[in-house]
């Protein structure tokens, strides 16, 4: 029999993500700092809007790009919010951010064309330009420069074949944002060097003391950037698989295409809802960023005060603390965290091999909880602390 | 940060101090003495607990009441508002705008120990005109929680990227 499976998927590597996963599920009371998603359940006037939706009978196609009052409902939002100006037509709705990252990707990937990926990172592009036939080229983001990207950094990764920029931010796993100062640098080099920019901004309503910034706010970025966003994280809508793309119409058009052959449409029910999130929800990402908030304080202020040296992360619901000094890689950790104390926490090296060193722990959880967990991780911190060289 | 300390006492008034700063990104003692100044103007009034008492064994009765008042020159309805908050069966009295003027809202034992207080001693009063008295059957949510349970399982999958 031949080989029924495609090269490029049979080498690609499963998500590290699983790996743990795996052995955390067979961990029975295990309890866990590892989830990337909100523990809010979504606000109940989304969810009346969306069983009113199925009670009138709304269970059809949607057009391929979208509903259009929700197309019209996402352009007043990233003109209120992020000061972005695009008319409805382009935009297209997807199932969640990632299919939006597929599609950006496949419309603008040629075979060999290299896209360059900040790391540590969520774990869909590389795999993603694997996927479009691209070549992923990680940049290593530092610790001590808050994994924000340099200009520097971007200069010294780009060659003559690099097409693409995905800008991370705020970032999953690390918490880190990029600001107005840090965007202009980056834009300047990417409008000099003739780049494009997918912008991956899902978290970009969970930002703490600073307001987010979308790159394509910056001189000439608009017509080279392409927004992805959502409302997954934003209004705790993860289940729904509701997210959408904005940028300039020649590749949105050719997105809409993928989209419309491998998808048809986005969910119907999740369209209406989302018309209901951002015509009625700001009042609720407000009481969810205030409760992320505390929590975030809190997280960092106990890891201090336990010793674990970390930055203060003002994005996503993320800490990224180092754990240099324990003698150990962050899987040993992790997985010696688990088997001690019953403490699931994400490895930083799930999100690119750069996270070594780090973990990642999730603060979509109550203060309850969080107080649980870093009690067992302050013993825990405490027994292997004389391994400190 | 006033503001933050009671809405966050407001949800759980047993977090602990030296949380509270964590969480509010201030010292304890800061938090601590924020508190004390709170209590002393009374901005605080109490930390009572929220309690499901159709969960227990112990016999409650609740009713709220509309009360229609004549008030009284130069001390309008506060005057009578305060006759009838001293009574310990009183748990709430608000003052209303629309089709009567008080809301009381009594808790006893049993019902005839709530009918015996509105008519020996709230509808006697000088000042009430009327009475009307709505027994509560259940209760489904105060200040802000259900009061019937609702699972609240985390159902997310433990680790996820």
């Amino acid at each position: 029999m031949r080989n029924p499976l495609n090269k490029k998927v049979q080498v690609m590597k499963p998500s590290g993500i699983r790996k743990f996963f795996d052995v955390v599920s067979e961990m029975k009371d295990a309890i866990s700092l590892g989830v990337g998603e909100p523990d809010f359940e979504t606000p109940w006037h989304i969810r009346e809007e969306a069983i009113y939706s199925l009670e009138k009978g709304r269970t059809v196609y949607t057009s391929n790009a979208g509903l259009k009052e929700l197309k019209v409902e996402i352009c007043n939002y990233l003109k209120r919010r992020y000061g972005l100006d695009y008319p409805d037509k382009d935009v297209l709705v997807t199932i969640g951010g990632s299919e939006a990252i597929d599609a950006a990707l496949r419309a603008m990937v040629d075979p060999g064309d290299e896209v360059l990926i900040p790391e540590p990172c969520y774990v869909s592009y590389v795999p993603c330009v694997a996927l479009a036939d691209g070549v992923p080229v990680t940049i290593e983001l530092k610790a001590e420069n808050e994994f924000r990207l340099t200009k520097k950094e971007l200069l010294d990764a780009i060659t003559d074949k690099t097409k693409i920029l995905i800008m991370p931010f705020p970032n999953n796993p690390t918490g880190a944002i990029m600001e107005e100062k840090d965007l202009r640098e980056i834009a300047e080099v990417v409008v000099e060097k003739d780049l494009f920019v997918i912008s991956d901004e899902i978290y970009s309503e969970l930002t703490y003391g600073r307001n987010h910034v979308s790159i394509a706010s910056m001189p000439g970025m608009k017509e080279r950037t392409i927004v992805i966003n959502g409302f997954s994280k934003s209004y705790a809508m993860t289940g729904w698989r509701l997210g959408y793309a904005v940028g300039p119409e020649e590749i949105i058009k050719q997105m809409i295409k993928i989209h419309q052959f491998a998808i048809m449409c986005a969910p119907t029910t999740s369209q209406y809802a989302a018309v209901e999130a951002l015509r009625n929800g700001d009042p609720d990402v407000e009481m969810m960023r205030d409760a992320y908030d505390k929590r975030r304080r809190f997280l960092v202020a106990r890891l201090r005060e336990i010793g674990l040296e970390c930055f203060e992360p003002y994005g996503a619901f993320y800490v990224f603390p180092s754990i240099r000094g324990f003698g150990m890689t962050s899987d040993e950790f992790a997985t010696k965290l688990l088997e001690e104390e019953k403490l699931a926490i994400v490895p930083g090296t799930a999100f690119g091999d750069c996270g070594e060193g780090f973990l990642r722990i999730s603060y979509a959880y109550s203060i309850e909880q969080l107080k649980t967990a870093l009690d067992r991780m302050e013993n825990f911190i405490k027994r292997h602390r004389k391994q400190d060289i | 940060m006033r503001e933050e300390i009671l809405k966050t006492l407001d949800k759980n008034s047993k977090v602990a101090e030296e949380d509270l700063a964590k969480m509010l990104g201030m010292t304890e003692e800061e938090v601590h003495a924020e508190i004390k100044r709170l209590e002393a103007e009374h901005v605080i009034c109490g930390y009572p607990t929220l309690i499901n008492w159709d969960a227990t064994t112990e016999e409650r009765v609740t009713a709220l009441i509309e009360v229609k008042v004549t008030p009284q020159r130069g001390q309008g309805f506060d005057k009578i508002a305060e006759r009838i908050y001293r009574y310990d069966e009183v748990e709430s009295v608000y003052l209303m705008s629309g089709g009567f003027d008080l809301t009381v809202i009594i808790e006893g034992k049993s019902m005839r120990e709530v009918a015996n207080f509105v008519s020996s001693k709230l509808a006697p009063m000088e000042a009430v005109l009327s009475t009307a008295t709505h027994f509560v059957l259940k209760k489904y949510k105060e200040h802000g929680l259900p009061l019937v349970s609702e699972g609240g399982t985390d159902e997310r999958m433990l680790v996820t990227p």
